[in-house]
């Protein structure tokens, strides 16, 4: 395929079917986007403390996060400089070096060499200064870590632009105490990643797809959850990334402080009053509790959704591993961290109330897009400009609008046929 | 309960083990109605991610239900409006492998290994699990207290799971 044959297969309001079914599309999608944009890869509360990793991937390379004893972050690709053995095989930990369980080459937590077991083997040939951990530029904003094998690209707050208001939006929830990943689920589904990227733009399918959620919730907070029936919009951050607002009243986390406490939420309040934090303490732990009303898209695979991270890590062209981490507040009561877990795990996960009828779903447009190899994927809902600015009360569109998709694809069409 | 510990014999494995086998079959026939049956109200079904984690009410769970959570997830399956669970995988469980932790007139301990077979769009899977059981004597036999079920990959990628474990 050439690269003129990339930028045809995407339209102003519809993809071709093509992008969720063809290997080669696949493989290129790893060079041309994985290998040349900001890849997330960590919140910085997974990597709390001097020494401490978490492992990760950009895009199919595996990768460790660390932070070493000064404080500072490394991306380093998880492949001995020796003859290839990945170092380090834990999900996250602690350590003050890396060894190769191989020949036991090991590695200072920044990724250089540090020792070669019997180094008189190489003569005076081996300069322990050429072979340090791959290390991949990494920049954070805002407590999150990305990471990229290109030096010459723009800076990540460049990246982010205005995505970057709604990262602080979303970090609100953090009710003061700043932001903690609290776990995560990990799951996978037979499907192309670029399924589960519009997902989470996609309020559409909301009332379908979640209906047993939203009839296992109290009147209350289902009202709060018809997502479609809020005024919320679609805005388009560009680079790819786009914000879904689906609750407009929970956009800005400390604000309307004084509005009534959710039944749902007067237990947890009682209980903290009872603690002895102050009534407007109480007021913010509670408001940020069930988490932000919008959905953050960051293109490629990452998403502030809500009330978690939302991680996407394409695996094939028809396997993706999806994560959604769980927070809460770092250092924050534990009975307000608790109902935030006891809230994620009723939506979220392999038995949540709403992922697996997602996962469902994704699996049956993978198995669908087997039929009808020519036809399109239809993106074109919402595609009249609102009349209004997207702002709450302004007419600024539909939250269904398949807005946030279309930016995503215009920025893969960008890099594919670059 | 007001039996006296030392007036009754110590609950039996092989009762422990006849509950624990008809449990099952009603999750495997999908009898869930009747499933909710075999709790105790203040009973605990939980499906942990963390292997270690000392308390599972402070830690990030697949699943921590309580008797009103189990009711709504119960409810959510069968409703027919739930693409995952209608129609569900077909699943075949066996369990085994028992050892009795503890045991006394009203309660029991039970660890035991299950294996478990889903079949959906012509894809069979399978799933291994420590579970434990601690079920108590109510006046209507044996009734779960908590249900623990520690897959073995329950921190690593799992899949989408529209049936009861």
């Amino acid at each position: 395929m050439t690269e003129t044959d990339y930028a045809s297969l995407v339209r102003d309001d519809r993809v071709h079917t093509a992008l969720y079914a063809d290997p080669a599309i696949f493989e290129a999608e790893m060079e041309r986007i994985y290998k040349n944009t900001w890849v997330w890869v960590a919140h910085a509360s997974e990597v709390p403390g001097p020494n401490t990793y978490k492992t990760s991937h950009v895009g199919l390379e595996p990768v460790i996060v660390t932070r070493d004893k000064a404080g500072e972050v490394h991306v380093l690709l998880n492949r001995c400089r020796h003859r290839a053995a990945s170092i380090c095989e834990k999900q996250k930990g602690k350590t003050s070096v890396f060894v190769c369980p191989y020949h036991g080459w090991s590695y200072e937590v920044d990724g250089r060499l540090r020792k070669v077991p019997y180094a008189d083997g190489y003569g005076e040939g081996l300069d322990l200064g050429e072979l340090s951990l791959i290390a991949l530029r990494t920049e954070s904003y805002n407590g999150m870590i990305f990471a990229t094998f290109r030096d010459d690209i723009v800076p990540l707050e460049e990246h982010l632009g205005p995505a970057r208001k709604w990262i602080d939006l979303f970090m609100k929830q953090g009710a003061g105490f700043g932001v903690k990943a609290l776990g995560e689920h990990r799951f996978r589904f037979p499907g192309n990643w670029k399924i589960q990227l519009e997902n989470t733009t996609d309020a559409y399918h909301f009332p379908i797809v979640h209906k047993t959620f939203l009839t296992s919730l109290d009147e209350e907070t289902g009202n709060l959850m018809d997502v479609l029936g809020q005024g919320g919009w679609v805005e388009d951050l560009g680079n790819g990334h786009s914000v879904m607002v689906m609750i407009p009243d929970l956009i800005d986390l400390e604000e309307n402080l004084d509005a009534p406490i959710p039944e749902r939420f007067m237990d947890l309040a009682t209980q903290l009053a009872e603690e002895g934090h102050s009534e407007e303490q109480v007021r913010k732990i509670v408001r940020a509790v069930g988490g932000s009303g919008f959905n953050l898209n960051m293109f490629p695979n990452i998403a502030c959704s809500m009330a978690f991270f939302r991680v996407l890590r394409p695996v094939s062209v028809d396997e993706t591993e999806i994560r959604h981490i769980a927070i809460g507040m770092d250092g924050g009561p534990a009975a307000g961290n608790r109902a935030r877990l006891r809230l994620h795990e009723h939506f979220q996960g392999p038995m949540g109330f709403g992922t697996p009828d997602d996962a469902e779903g994704w699996e049956r447009v993978q198995r669908g897009a087997q039929a009808g190899h020519d036809l399109w994927i239809m993106l074109n809902r919402g595609i009249d400009p609102p009349e209004g600015r997207a702002e709450p009360g302004h007419n600024a569109g539909d939250v269904s609008a398949e807005t946030g998709m279309r930016a995503a694809y215009q920025m893969w069409k960008r890099m594919m046929a670059a | 309960m007001s039996i006296p510990q030392h007036a009754a014999p110590a609950i039996a494995l092989a009762d422990a083990m006849a509950f624990v086998w008809a449990e099952t079959e009603r999750l495997d026939r999908l009898a869930y109605r009747e499933w909710l049956e075999l709790w105790d109200p203040e009973g605990l079904y939980v499906i942990p991610i963390d292997r270690d984690a000392p308390d599972a009410a402070e830690a990030l769970n697949i699943a921590y239900d309580d008797h009103e959570m189990r009711e709504a997830r119960v409810k959510r399956l069968l409703s027919g409006f739930s693409m995952s669970s209608a129609p569900p995988a077909r699943t075949v469980r066996t369990t085994s492998r028992f050892v009795v932790e503890d045991s006394d007139a009203r309660a029991i301990t039970l660890r035991c290994a299950q294996m478990l077979v889903e079949y959906k769009y012509g894809r069979t899977r399978t799933l291994g699990a420590d579970v434990t059981y601690e079920l108590v004597r109510s006046a209507e036999g044996l009734k779960m207290a908590r249900k623990t079920i520690l897959l073995l990959n329950s921190d690593e990628d799992l899949f989408g799971i529209g049936y009861l474990l």
